[in-house]
């Protein structure tokens, strides 16, 4: 009997923060039904605590996009289809 | 297997300059605070200028209030402006410019007090720009007073005991006042309280450009927005204040919508060219020749005064441009009531072969007195050696003045006995030419034939002129 190994289950999405430019108000955080988001320990340039994504588990809604107030913190990417 | 592919879906928006123009370590950075409303509208208008691709096109009007440094992040056409006067500042640009996009952005210190006249009118007459007005109930830049937006209750720097209706009067309800006249095709309210909400903005954002695309009119988005800083609240709590609270206050939903059924606006009419100005203004744009008489040292300061409806007002103007026509420099200042007759008026006329250095006249060498009250009132101001001319049968037995010459005549009789008693003021013209030959006749009725619109009285005047001259140098003759 063939056994087909299953395919290792891939985000859709991905969250890239830049941490020198997000002023941590957390309001991705608070956005992010999946809660894969949270304000970093460590303090980044301008003494904010930056958010910082978990590394996995993104489905790429975009919503914390949408909620961040900086145009340039805050990226969502999407898997190709 | 090979690594999974992902594309950027939502970053930067194209209309984002990539770096921004402010110091070295925040070229990537707005100036907002943590949390703040107004990167978050940035953003969703930054992405409905790119989706309708209008970036080239658009002119983006900053206001006076924390997104005063709009132009530092937008790579659009920019203009500051003064506080408040965002709307008609896009009102002309839009005229002049009908085929840019001008957005007026707007915080509620800016439009809904200091500019509160300028976007009703805006709204009234249907002016096709886009509004985004952004509401947090309070001046933020100043630090926190109150403004006609702040909730009742709400503790102020300047209602440090709440707001209080009875003397603070009650929340302004923008879109609902522009809602309630005819000329707005579009005014939707809309809140920043959580990301459904956020969606809901940018699709009315889209909407009220799209609207100025097809010329439908005014149109306006109301951003209810958090302050977190003036606020004193974290941003998550003023998220949630602003969901909460704001909405309630403030509900949400299109305002007006006739974007399906409203007609596009007639284009305004294209201004003349530049060149043809001068010619619809009638200015003459020839430099004026030079004086061709000796008048070094000319230095006339001339007051005329009487009764709104003498001709004071214009009796100055003919003076002052037939001496600017003769090369002189000139200045022309009327003084008078709110009455367009009866009341008093009078006018400063200054003559003069060096630049004139204040149009005001308070010591006069030549005096015109229409009536008796201005004889009284400024005789005293008379310089030494100076020149009154009195429209009267004979001076006043205590107007007489050592140093100084007052005449008297009937100009306005004169005047009635040949054909109209309001040629007063050039038979006294035509007197004062012959005592005190400054300016040349032909310059004199080139200013007449300028400033007299209809023929019958152009002719009128010039007979006024001729009579008054001539009277007075009769007069000079019998005391020669």
């Amino acid at each position: 009997m063939m056994t087909v190994e299953a395919p290792p289950k891939v985000d859709k999405g991905r969250v890239a923060i830049n941490r020198e430019i997000c002023k941590g108000c957390g309001l991705c955080v608070e956005a992010c039904a999946l809660h894969v988001l949270a304000l970093s320990h460590e303090i980044n340039r301008f003494g904010y605590h930056p958010a910082v994504y978990q590394g996995h588990g993104c489905n790429g809604c975009a919503l914390c996009f949408y909620a961040c107030p900086e145009p340039a913190a805050l990226e969502v990417y999407k898997l190709e289809a | 297997m090979s690594e999974p592919l992902y594309t950027l879906k939502c970053g930067k928006a194209g209309c984002f300059y990539p770096e921004y123009e402010r110091k070295a370590d925040l070229k990537d950075q707005t100036h907002y605070c943590p949390g703040c409303g107004h990167g978050i509208t940035h953003k969703l208008m930054a992405e409905a200028i790119d989706e309708l691709g209008i970036q080239d096109r658009v002119i983006l009007v900053s206001p006076v209030g924390c997104s005063v440094f709009l132009y530092y992040y937008f790579d659009v056409g920019n203009v500051q402006v003064a506080h408040g006067r965002a709307s008609a500042v896009a009102t002309a640009l839009k005229r002049a410019r009908p085929e840019a996009i001008v957005i007026s952005y707007q915080g509620d210190g800016d439009l809904a007090a200091i500019g509160s006249a300028e976007i009703l009118h805006s709204a009234n007459r249907g002016e096709n720009i886009t509004v985004l007005f952004v509401n947090n109930g309070i001046y933020g830049m100043t630090g926190g007073q109150m403004a006609p937006t702040t909730p009742v209750g709400a503790k102020t720097t300047t209602t440090p005991r709440g707001r209080n209706v009875w003397n603070d009067g009650y929340p302004l309800h923008i879109s609902e006042v522009l809602s309630s006249l005819e000329g707005p095709s579009f005014i939707e309210r809309v809140a920043l309280g959580n990301p459904k909400q956020i969606l809901q903005a940018k699709k009315a954002i889209r909407k009220a450009l799209e609207a100025q695309i097809k010329g439908l009119g005014f149109s306006l988005v109301e951003v209810l927005s958090p302050c977190p800083t003036i606020w004193k609240m974290d941003p998550v709590e003023a998220q949630r204040y602003v969901r909460e609270e704001m909405t309630r206050i403030y509900p949400l939903g299109a305002k007006r919508d006739r974007l399906a059924e409203a007609a596009p606006r007639p284009l305004p009419e294209a201004p003349p060219p530049l060149e043809e100005i001068p010619r619809l203004l009638k200015i003459d744009t020839r430099p004026s020749p030079p004086s061709a008489r000796h008048l070094e040292g000319l230095e006339d300061r001339i007051k005329i005064a009487g009764f709104g409806g003498q001709g004071v007002l214009l009796l100055g103007q003919l003076i002052a441009e037939a001496g600017m026509d003769d090369g002189l420099e000139v200045s022309w200042l009327p003084s008078y009531g709110p009455e367009m007759r009866s009341g008093t008026s009078n006018c400063h006329v200054r003559l003069a072969s060096k630049p004139v250095d204040s149009p005001l006249v308070t010591r006069p060498n030549i005096l015109l007195a229409m009536n008796e009250p201005s004889l009284r009132k400024f005789l005293p101001d008379v310089a030494d050696g100076g020149l009154v001319l009195y429209n009267g049968q004979h001076v006043p037995e205590d107007c007489h003045r050592p140093g100084v010459r007052v005449l008297a005549m009937p100009f306005a009789e004169m005047a009635d006995s040949i054909g109209s008693a309001k040629a007063g003021n050039i038979v006294m013209l035509g007197a004062l030419m012959a005592l005190h030959p400054v300016l040349p006749d032909e310059k004199i009725d080139g200013a007449l034939k300028r400033l007299v619109k209809t023929e019958r009285w152009l002719e009128l005047d010039r007979a006024a002129f001729a009579c008054g001259k001539n009277a007075a140098l009769e007069l000079e003759s019998c005391h020669a």
